[in-house]
Formats: C-alpha cells, sequence, structure tokens
C-alpha cells in the first residue's frame, strides 16, 4: 500500500480550493512555465523536446515505482528536486509541470481546475525551491561529488515540506471549507515530514548512481572537475537513511515551535513583532484571505499563523546568512 | 576491390582518410578510405567498437567532420549541405525504438517529408507510397510502440524511404528479429533499388543480400572483397573477432 | 509496482463520445468542470443533476461501475480529510451521537466529496474516450505550443520502454533475493533509478539523432488534422450549459 497522504499534495482534486486561487495559481504556473520553457530551449537547442519528453517519462515511470518505507509499506518519488539537480531547475519545472498536465488529463489523477495548484506545488515549487536549497547548500557542503549528493539529499527532503507549506499557503488564500490555516499546515508539513525523508533517500542515492556512471549529466555538479567528481564516498543505505531521519527529527522539532497546536514559541514571537493585536485589527480583517480560513478560528490563531509565516521566512533569511558568511570564511581561509 | 579512386560520376559514398576521436580518448576512425558505387549493396562487418556505427553517422553529418572528407554523390558533406545531405542518405537506427518517435506510424513517415517543406497533400503521398513499399499500409494509424519488432523495422525502413533517399544505410537492422521477420526483411531490401550500406553482425544475412563486404577493424578497412570470399576466409574472420553460424558453410551457401 | 492510480484509462470504442472531436471535447470537459466548481454547495439539486448527466456519460463511454469505484479511490486522502472536517471546523456547531460537529464543517464535507468526486469522474470521461494521439491533436488545435505536445507525445511514447526497462531491474533484482521492507533497504532501488536515468536520458539522444537523420532542425511539423464539426462543438456545449444553469440557479435561489 501506498502512503496515502503522498498522493495529498500531489494531485489536488476539483474544488478543494476556491476557484480564485485555482484562477491566480493557474496564471502563475503559466508565466513561470512559459519563461522555463523558453530558458531550457535556450540551452539545449533543438535537443529540448527528445531530452524532455524521455526524461519525463522517466520521472512518470519514477512515480509509479514505489520504494519501502517502513515495515512492508511505501512511497513513491515526487522527483522535483532530483529532476532540477540532473537537468537545471528550467527543464526540471518544465518537465514536472508535463508530468502533472498528462496526469489530470489521461489517467484523471488531480482536478482538471485544479492544475495550477498541483503544477505550482508539485512542479515549480520543488524544481525550484529545491534547486535554491541545493545551491545553498552546495556552498556549505565541499566541492565533491559526496556535496553534491548530500546537497541533493536534503534539497529533495526540504522540497517536498516546501510543497507542503505552498498548499498551506493556497489554503490561507483559498480554503473552502472552515479549517483553520495553522491546523492545514500543522496536518500537511508533519504528514511530509515522513515523505520528505524518502524523497531525501531516493534522490540523493539516484544523484550518486549518475555521479558514478555519467557525471557529465548531473546539471548541478557542472562547476566540479574530474578529481572532484571521483571523490564518492560509499555510503550504505543504513548511514544515509540514518542521517536523513536525523535531520528530518531535528526538522521536525523546528517546525513544530511554529506549527505546535499550543505554540508558545510562535506567540513569543507574534508578541515581540507586536503582531498580535495590530494585524488582526486592521490589515486581515478585511477580505484579503479566505474567509473560512480566518472566520471562525479566531484573530489570535490568526496572528499566529502570521508570526510563523514572519517567524519562518526571517529564520531562513538568518540561515542564509549564516551560510554566506560560512562560505566566505571557507573562501577566504582556503586561498 | 583494388580498383582506387572510382569516378566521381558513378561512386554512391566517397569516404576519404576520415579520422574521429571523441572529446577524450583513442581515435575511433583511423584514416579510413571507402567508396560505394551506385546501387551497391555493401556489408559493413567487424567487431563491436571498431567504428562501424560512428562511420555510417558521418555518411549522414550527424558527426562533425575533424579529418578527411566524406562525399555523397557530387556533394562534399559540410555545414551548408546538411540538409540535403540527410535527405539523400537515409539512416535507419539499430534500435528501431529510437527511430520511430512519433505518436503513429503515419505521422513517424511523415516527418521525414515535413522537414523537407513539402506540403500536406504531398506528405501523404510519399507515406502511402513509403508503407506500401514496405507493406506496411494496413500500420498507418497504429502506434509504434504496439508493433512487432519486425513490422517496426520494416515501418522505420519507410521513414526514410518517404524521403527519396538515393541511399540507406542500416544499423545492424536484424538484430533482434525472429527469423520470419528477418525473411521479410531480407526480401524487401533486395527489391529496393537504392545504394545500400548494412551495418551486421549477421554473416549468412550479409552473403544472402550484398554482393560486396568490407571489415572494419580499429577504424580501418582491414578487408574489401566478394562477400562469398571474405567469409571463406576464416582466419581473416577469427582476426576481427567474427565467426560463421556453426555448420555455416559460405561456398556451398552461394 | 502498484501504479494503480497511473493505470491508463482509455477504453478502445466507437461511442458518441469516442467519435467526437478531441478539442471540443477537451473545451466541454473544462467548462463543465469549472461550472461544478462555482456550484454553491447549498445547491443539492444542482449537485445531482450534473451527477447523473456523469453518470449517463461513464456509461457511454464504457466504463463498468466497478472501474469506477477503483478509480474514485484517487480522492480517497481528501475524502478521509472531508470527513475529518466537521470534527477540526469552527463555527456553530450541532450534536450528532454525542459528537459536536460544525455546521459549516458539514457543508464543507459535502461541498469537497461532491466536487472531488464529480471532477474525477468527469476526468475519467475524457481519459476514457480520447486516445493520447486524439487528445494531442486536441490540444494542438487549442494553439497549446507545440513545444508541449511534442514533449507530451514523446513521453507517452517511451514511457511503456522506460517501465518495462525498471520492471526487468526489478525482477533482477527479486530473482536475487532482494525484498526490501524498511528504506534503508532501497538503496538498490534508488541506484537502479539513477541507471534509468542516464539511459532516458541516453535514449533521448539516440533519439535526437534519428531525428536529425532526417532533418529536424528544431520545430516539429505541423501536423495534418481535420477540423470539429459544429455538430461536435454542438454536442460538448451541452454538459457545460446544464452545470451552468445548475451553478446558476443555485445561486439565484439559494
Amino acid at each position: 500500500m501506498s502512503v496515502p497522504a503522498a498522493q495529498f499534495a500531489l494531485h489536488v482534486p476539483d474544488g478543494l480550493l476556491t476557484p480564485v486561487v485555482a484562477l491566480a495559481t493557474g496564471v502563475i504556473s503559466i508565466a513561470v512555465l512559459a519563461m522555463a520553457l523558453k530558458q531550457s530551449g535556450n540551452e539545449l537547442k533543438d535537443k529540448q523536446v527528445p531530452l524532455a519528453g524521455l526524461t519525463a517519462a522517466f520521472i512518470f515511470a519514477g512515480q509509479m515505482f514505489n520504494f519501502p518505507v517502513a515495515g512492508g509499506t511505501s512511497g513513491h518519488l515526487l522527483g522535483g528536486a532530483l529532476a532540477a539537480v540532473l537537468l537545471g531547475p528550467s527543464m526540471g519545472a518544465v518537465v514536472l509541470g508535463v508530468v502533472v498536465l498528462v496526469q489530470a488529463l489521461v489517467f484523471a489523477d488531480g482536478g482538471i481546475t485544479a492544475l495550477g495548484i498541483n503544477t505550482l506545488n508539485m512542479g515549480i515549487v520543488t524544481a525550484f525551491g529545491g534547486y535554491a536549497l541545493f545551491v545553498l547548500l552546495r556552498k556549505v557542503f565541499p566541492a565533491s561529488a559526496s556535496g553534491v549528493v548530500g546537497a541533493t539529499s536534503l534539497a529533495a527532503g526540504f522540497s517536498v515540506i516546501l510543497a507542503a507549506m505552498a498548499f498551506s499557503i493556497e489554503w490561507l488564500f483559498g480554503a473552502s471549507v472552515p479549517v483553520p490555516f495553522d491546523t492545514v499546515f500543522g496536518a500537511m508539513v508533519g504528514s511530509h515530514i515522513a515523505i520528505g525523508v524518502g524523497e531525501a533517500v531516493i534522490s540523493g542515492l539516484a544523484i550518486s548512481a549518475v555521479l558514478a556512471a555519467r557525471p557529465d549529466l548531473v546539471y548541478g555538479a557542472r562547476d566540479l572537475d574530474r578529481a572532484q567528481l571521483a571523490d564518492r564516498r560509499k555510503v550504505s543505505g543504513r548511514v544515509f537513511a540514518g542521517g536523513a531521519i536525523a535531520v528530518t527529527l531535528l526538522m521536525a522539532v523546528v517546525v513544530s515551535q511554529f506549527a505546535s497546536d499550543s505554540p508558545d514559541g510562535l506567540e513569543r514571537v507574534a508578541e515581540d513583532n507586536g503582531l498580535l493585536g495590530e494585524v488582526t485589527d486592521h490589515t486581515f480583517s478585511g477580505g484579503f484571505f479566505a474567509d473560512y480560513a480566518t472566520s471562525g478560528v479566531g484573530n489570535e490563531t490568526l496572528s499566529l499563523a502570521v508570526a510563523g509565516f514572519s517567524g519562518a521566512i526571517l529564520t531562513l533569511l538568518v540561515g542564509f546568512g549564516i551560510v554566506r558568511t560560512v562560505a566566505a570564511s571557507r573562501n577566504s581561509a582556503s586561498s | 576491390m583494388t580498383e582506387s579512386a572510382p569516378s566521381a560520376l558513378t561512386s554512391a559514398v566517397s569516404v576519404r582518410d576520415l579520422t574521429f576521436s571523441f572529446a577524450s580518448g583513442d581515435p575511433i576512425l583511423n584514416n579510413l578510405s571507402l567508396d560505394v558505387e551506385r546501387g551497391e549493396r555493401v556489408a559493413l562487418l567487424g567487431p563491436n567498437g571498431a567504428g562501424k556505427t560512428t562511420l555510417s553517422l558521418h555518411l549522414n553529418g550527424i558527426h562533425e567532420i575533424q579529418a578527411g572528407s566524406v562525399s555523397i554523390g557530387d556533394l562534399h558533406v559540410n555545414e551548408d549541405n546538411l540538409a540535403e545531405v540527410r535527405r539523400r542518405v537515409g539512416m535507419v537506427f539499430q534500435d528501431a525504438n529510437d527511430q520511430l518517435f512519433m505518436p503513429t506510424v503515419r505521422e513517424d513517415v511523415e516527418f521525414g517529408p515535413a522537414n523537407l517543406g513539402l506540403s500536406p497533400a504531398e506528405r501523404t503521398e510519399r507515406a502511402n507510397e513509403a508503407l506500401e513499399a514496405v507493406e506496411a499500409t494496413h500500420l498507418a494509424d497504429r502506434a509504434p510502440h504496439h508493433l512487432s519488432g519486425g513490422e517496426k523495422r520494416r515501418v522505420a525502413v519507410a521513414t526514410v524511404l518517404s524521403m527519396h533517399p538515393e541511399m540507406l544505410v542500416l544499423d545492424e537492422p536484424t538484430s533482434g528479429l525472429d527469423p520470419a521477420g528477418r525473411r521479410e526483411l531480407a526480401d524487401l531490401l533486395v527489391t529496393l533499388h537504392l545504394t545500400q550500406l548494412i551495418i551486421t553482425h549477421d554473416l549468412p544475412f550479409a552473403l544472402e543480400i550484398c554482393p560486396r563486404s568490407v571489415i572494419i577493424s580499429n577504424g580501418s578497412v582491414v578487408a574489401d572483397g566478394k562477400t562469398a570470399d571474405i567469409l571463406a576466409d576464416t582466419d581473416l574472420l577469427a582476426a576481427h573477432r567474427l565467426e560463421l553460424p556453426f555448420g555455416f558453410d559460405a561456398r556451398r551457401a552461394q | 509496482m502498484s501504479a494503480g492510480h497511473t493505470a491508463n484509462l482509455f477504453i478502445p470504442g466507437d461511442s458518441l463520445l469516442h467519435r467526437m472531436a478531441p478539442e471540443a471535447k477537451l473545451v466541454s470537459v473544462v467548462l463543465f468542470v469549472t461550472a461544478v466548481a462555482l456550484t454553491p454547495r447549498q445547491s443539492v439539486w444542482s449537485f445531482a443533476v450534473d451527477a447523473v448527466l456523469v453518470l449517463v456519460l461513464l456509461g457511454i463511454a464504457g466504463f463498468r461501475a466497478t472501474q469506477v469505484i477503483a478509480r474514485l479511490a484517487v480522492v480517497l486522502p481528501f475524502i478521509a480529510f472531508a470527513f475529518l472536517i466537521p470534527f477540526i471546523a469552527g463555527g456553530e456547531q450541532t450534536s450528532v451521537a454525542g459528537f459536536n460537529l460544525s455546521i459549516e464543517g458539514l457543508w464543507g464535507t459535502w461541498n469537497v466529496i461532491a466536487k472531488a468526486v464529480l471532477g474525477t469522474a468527469t476526468s475519467m470521461i475524457l481519459a476514457g474516450t480520447t486516445a493520447v494521439a486524439a487528445l494531442l491533436r486536441g490540444m494542438t488545435r487549442l494553439r497549446v505550443p507545440a513545444v508541449i505536445t511534442s514533449i507530451i507525445a514523446f513521453m507517452f511514447r517511451y514511457l511503456d520502454l522506460i517501465v518495462g526497462e525498471m520492471g526487468r531491474m526489478r525482477t533482477a533484482m527479486t530473482a536475487r533475493g532482494h525484498d526490501p521492507r524498511w528504506l534503508w533497504q532501497a538503496k538498490p532501488i534508488a541506484s537502479s533509478a539513477g541507471a534509468m536515468f542516464v539511459r532516458s536520458y541516453e535514449r533521448g539522444e539516440r533519439v535526437h539523432a534519428a531525428m536529425t537523420s532526417r532533418g529536424f532542425t528544431g520545430s516539429m511539423p505541423e501536423l495534418n488534422t481535420a477540423k470539429a464539426s459544429g455538430r461536435d462543438w454542438a454536442l460538448a456545449a451541452i454538459p457545460p450549459l446544464v452545470a451552468a444553469s445548475g451553478a446558476l440557479a443555485g445561486v439565484l435561489l439559494v
């Protein structure tokens, strides 16, 4: 049996989110994919169509195949971050976008009116978000094949969480039922942590296999020379999975700080930022967010959610700053 | 064949001192020269990695010429005449699945003519004619991946016949075919009055349909003559990792 | 391999729906599903009418009841979620069998299930009566860029081959006693996925060579296509009109 939650962020059906969000995500998706098509067309010239077609078939087939998770249960690959590292974010997004479109039209998987949502979450967020994380992680990891494998793995794991977060944000704007944002956020992110571990392990090991066979095909490793590519430590699946689980637990602790049912940490952030009172009274009492995600929920919860977001973004920015500083000091130390 | 420098009028292919290597590594082709007369059917034999496929990709301008020259009829292959070279030389690739990439057989057979800029009506006519030539008219609306191995191979031939080529280059056309499919292919190829260069490991097939054979080894021509003579030379075959099927006698088969 | 949710839904046949021009079907499906999504949830009768229409069309398409039910399992996680809604949603509460349920939430459950089930069933009608080649023709006529339709065409052309290769790799692993049950035993599977990528990419390069050799320079040829008839468009307009009337009635009356 496959993990049902795996299909949650994957294939949103018709009617789960409001038409306005469906339309808005559709416009965003079309714009981004048009850009990505142009970009990958410039890079690949007349090879674009056959290569994109074949790798789309690969991703599609990869999503059909199950990998073991625990005690006989199984999950399957999303593949967005993996595709982005292999092919570059533009081509990765194009390939995933095509897969999502085909799943809706030919396999009745995911609503046709939800195509924009599904393309955005599964294709664009995982490919571009995953690749951004990959680039960031590459800066901290050593410039070697092992570094690429590690960065791919973590980026792939987080890309699944990003997709879940994207869904939660869409919920904030277009909930069709009165389930509060923080409940959806907690449930989505929580259920996708396990999927993220699987995604991390499979993506990392798959990249490792490609680096061994045809390192020249890995877009995300084009900056490495032969000696660096040969520096690929043998890692057992056990160690890999263990590492992924450890990272995930750490992540879960961090996430729960923002999304737990009794968010002490959050409340503090909200109060510190003075968001608790102000925000609810002015900015969001209008119809900006979906009424459902806010009404009957209590303004306090909403402000907590908003605070949670500011907190998350703040954390990311601080993290980015640390990473850059570390990378800079490394560079200056080595030169 | 000992006659050198054949007249430009009758020569279908003329390869002179062709040398080629990939970015990193030893040369795949090493000063290779070869001439094929118009209307000839020539078997290209040799061990794996000898450079047979690499040579064939030069005839069609897929590989850029690094050193030496290739002429197709009166055309010196270069950047400017690739379109015409590709029309003249029909490549039938080793894996028919690589060759048949369109959703239906008809669209695949029309792919080449479309690239030649023909009108939809002309394309349809070309496709009908090519499919008839390979006895595959009834397959026109089928999806290529649902065809049998033999059907795929015949349709693959049709996809280049529709471009009205002057010669065919077939890369291991009998690989993966059952005996009946192989028979149909042999019967088809002898009816086509085109120059044919057939890369193959199937020596009885070469003997049956190609009067002349060329052995390529380490990127050069090492033997060139009547197929029957070459296949009778057991030592020559063994030296280049070739072997006749058990019990097969090239002399008697003739 | 579970692949249950990616089983091909196409039912070969010659029904009214099969014969309808694909572009008319595509437009009809998109408009119908949009109208359903816009229908106010209290407008129960509108949904009932839509459901009857969808059931009739599923029947015409040739689906069996068991197939439809099995396919609707795709939205099961969402339905499970929908049933949780009344327990976690806010707003006015009502008491059912000792549980406090949100009235808003109950409506929400109904709304999500009705729209998701109708949407999935409608997609099934499209998928069940439209072969991939026809779908691509329809998309082309609706001005979907050729680069997108071509990528989809290539994807389908090679999907079976890739799935077949993956299946054989899996079999080869199982034959040597590999029966993974935990994530940390997934390395062989993940490595085979990596190998599969390399094979897919290399096939892409070979296909590109086969295309180039037939004169391809970057743009896929326009295909010969006949246009949808007025009758097709008239028939295709019926479902969206029904659903739109239902939606409008819902907005005005509820």
